[in-house]
């Protein structure tokens, strides 16, 4: 039994497209990353899973439990972050974990210092006076501190400073360890790289590919950024030259033994070699299917 | 009972507000009373004597000069106008603040069914308005007790019973209207208040618009009526328990299938 399965789910706003035919399906222990631009559909995918909105057609499974008819006890499994995490005006972070806690009916108490006190979240303040990121960190102590058997995370790490969204990833991965299922949309690829074992891309609605991150983010192709010159001599495997003022940048997807080798035949002041972003991810696969 | 609590602590300050403003002015006009009592003689009669303006607000029909005849005019405009905003504000608001505030998304990710989630939002309505009028039930008796007037407290609990049934059917339509919004919807809970204040003046106006007391749930709390029979008119308190009904009923099969942006 998967922890998430989707069978042909279609949400449409009215006439807009919302998704269309998503097939997901994300094992019990896996850490998934699910990709996408902004619009892409991502957070209707996640939407539709938690019940929030109810799908056009097709079917979603959590835990082999209907998402439409058995949503009070898919809830009691998970643990869901918002990707904008709103709480009541004028109540104190202690307040709302609390109400969190009670709307489970749990004693969340000691996990939740726990959790407070890793990521540095004082309880005593009004939740209306905190920052974005500080916001975040109250949605997140809310998703984990029943210690959930799913995690599902929307735009987790957005807002969080760099050591946070580490600590923010160490406890993930603790929690993963121990058993749980972590399925988390984002659009930072190598936060996905780093941390998920399977990944799905989803355009437009769609899900392009969905396989394991091997396979999608380390596809071998980096960018590469050179300074102090203003053309590069023919290479294999270069795709996308730009060459912008004294700056030379390349998508490369051959061997990083080769691509060392015919650099250091040039000469220039700077270079820099990168995980592409997702939308040269993105033109990698479209080429990849163009073929 | 987390989420009903919750509603208690997160507006107790409204329902204070709101109850000491009305607990003041009907106590204000209860204690004027004595002093105004000498000269209502005349304004009794002028009142009576405007013609339609006077059937509009059912003066026609009330001796002003009497105590009870004071207190049901006044009555009528503090607690009818000033309850009536209260249960709009209070059931146009229960469900669609938390779209509107977008807290929505935090209270529907937890285990709890929607279906418990509306039953504790219109318990939550229901206690204020009790608690509003109990408050304001013995505030009334304090300062009618206070200025030492006889009054009639049978024909008194019928009026104030009226406006408390009159509460609940404007909170129970709004909260039925507060679940298809997506953002507040102060603007049409109060319009619909004062909407059916106008209506029911129309309805005195003219035997034409005799109708549209079935519509409005002034058309139960005419005080004129009260006091003389006292009763409220059951014909008339018939419709309005059917859109009370019919409130409660359209918020649970709109709400519980709604999508939640």
């Amino acid at each position: 039994m998967n922890a998430i399965e989707t069978k042909k789910l279609t949400k449409y706003y009215g006439k807009s497209r919302g998704i269309i035919d998503v097939d997901l399906s994300v094992s019990k222990g896996d850490f998934f990353g699910f990709i996408g631009p902004n619009g892409a559909g991502k957070s209707t995918t996640i939407r539709t899973l938690l019940g929030l909105i109810s799908a056009t057609s097709g079917e979603a499974f959590i835990f082999g439990m209907n998402a439409k008819t058995q949503r009070n006890e898919i809830l009691s499994k998970v643990g869901y972050l918002p990707s904008e995490t709103n709480f009541y005006d004028g109540m104190k972070v202690k307040d709302i974990l609390e109400l969190s806690a009670n709307l489970r009916k749990m004693d969340c108490k000691a996990e939740s210092k726990i959790l407070c006190d890793r990521l540095e979240l004082d309880i005593n303040r009004k939740v209306g006076d905190l920052s974005f990121g500080n916001r975040k960190k109250v949605g997140i102590v809310c998703a984990l501190q029943h210690n959930p058997e799913l995690y599902i995370l929307d735009e987790p790490t957005s807002g969080l400073d760099p050591l946070m969204q580490r600590e923010f990833y160490s406890i993930l991965k603790e929690r993963n360890e121990n058993g749980a299922t972590v399925f988390l949309s984002s659009h930072v690829l190598s936060e996905v790289g780093r941390y998920c074992k399977h990944a799905a891309v989803i355009r437009e609605g769609k899900i392009l590919v969905s396989d394991s991150v091997d396979k999608l983010g380390h596809t071998g192709v980096k960018r590469v950024s050179l300074r102090g010159i203003d053309s590069i001599p023919y290479m294999d495997n270069v795709k996308d030259v730009k060459v912008e003022n004294d700056t030379v940048n390349f998508l490369y997807s051959g061997k990083a033994n080769e691509l060392l080798k015919e650099l250091s035949k040039l000469s220039f002041d700077d270079l820099t070699i990168t995980d592409p972003d997702l939308e040269e991810v993105f033109m990698h696969f479209y080429t990849r299917e163009g073929k | 009972m987390t989420v009903f609590f919750h509603e208690l602590k997160r507006n107790r300050i409204a329902l204070i507000v709101w109850t000491a403003a009305i607990c003041f002015m009907l106590g204000v006009c209860v204690l004027i009373y004595p002093e105004m009592e000498s000269q209502m003689g005349e304004i009794s009669e002028m009142f009576a004597d405007m013609g339609n303006f006077s059937a509009a607000f059912g003066m026609d029909q009330i001796n002003f000069g009497e105590f009870m005849g004071y207190f049901g005019v006044e009555c009528g405009n503090v607690l009818g106008l000033g309850g009536a905003f209260f249960a709009a504000i209070l059931g146009i608001s229960a469900l669609a603040k938390e779209e509107k505030d977008r807290t929505a998304e935090f209270l529907l990710t937890h285990p709890i069914s929607r279906k418990r989630i509306i039953t504790e939002k219109y318990l939550y309505v229901i206690a204020q308005i009790l608690i509003l009028n109990i408050v304001v039930i013995l505030v009334t008796a304090g300062c009618i007790f206070v200025i030492g007037e006889k009054a009639d407290f049978g024909k008194i609990a019928m009026l104030i019973l009226a406006y408390l049934i009159l509460q609940i059917e404007i909170a129970s339509i709004s909260f039925g209207i507060s679940a298809f919004l997506k953002r507040g919807g102060l603007a049409i809970g109060l319009g619909f208040a004062i909407m059916s204040y106008f209506l029911n003046i129309l309805s005195n106006l003219t035997e034409d618009a005799k109708f549209i007391k079935y519509i409005t749930p002034f058309g139960y709390t005419d005080s004129s009526y009260i006091l003389t029979n006292g009763s409220i008119e059951v014909k008339y308190i018939i419709t309005g328990l059917i859109f009370t009904v019919l409130g409660i009923a359209i918020a649970y099969y709109e709400y519980t299938k709604k999508d939640i942006s």
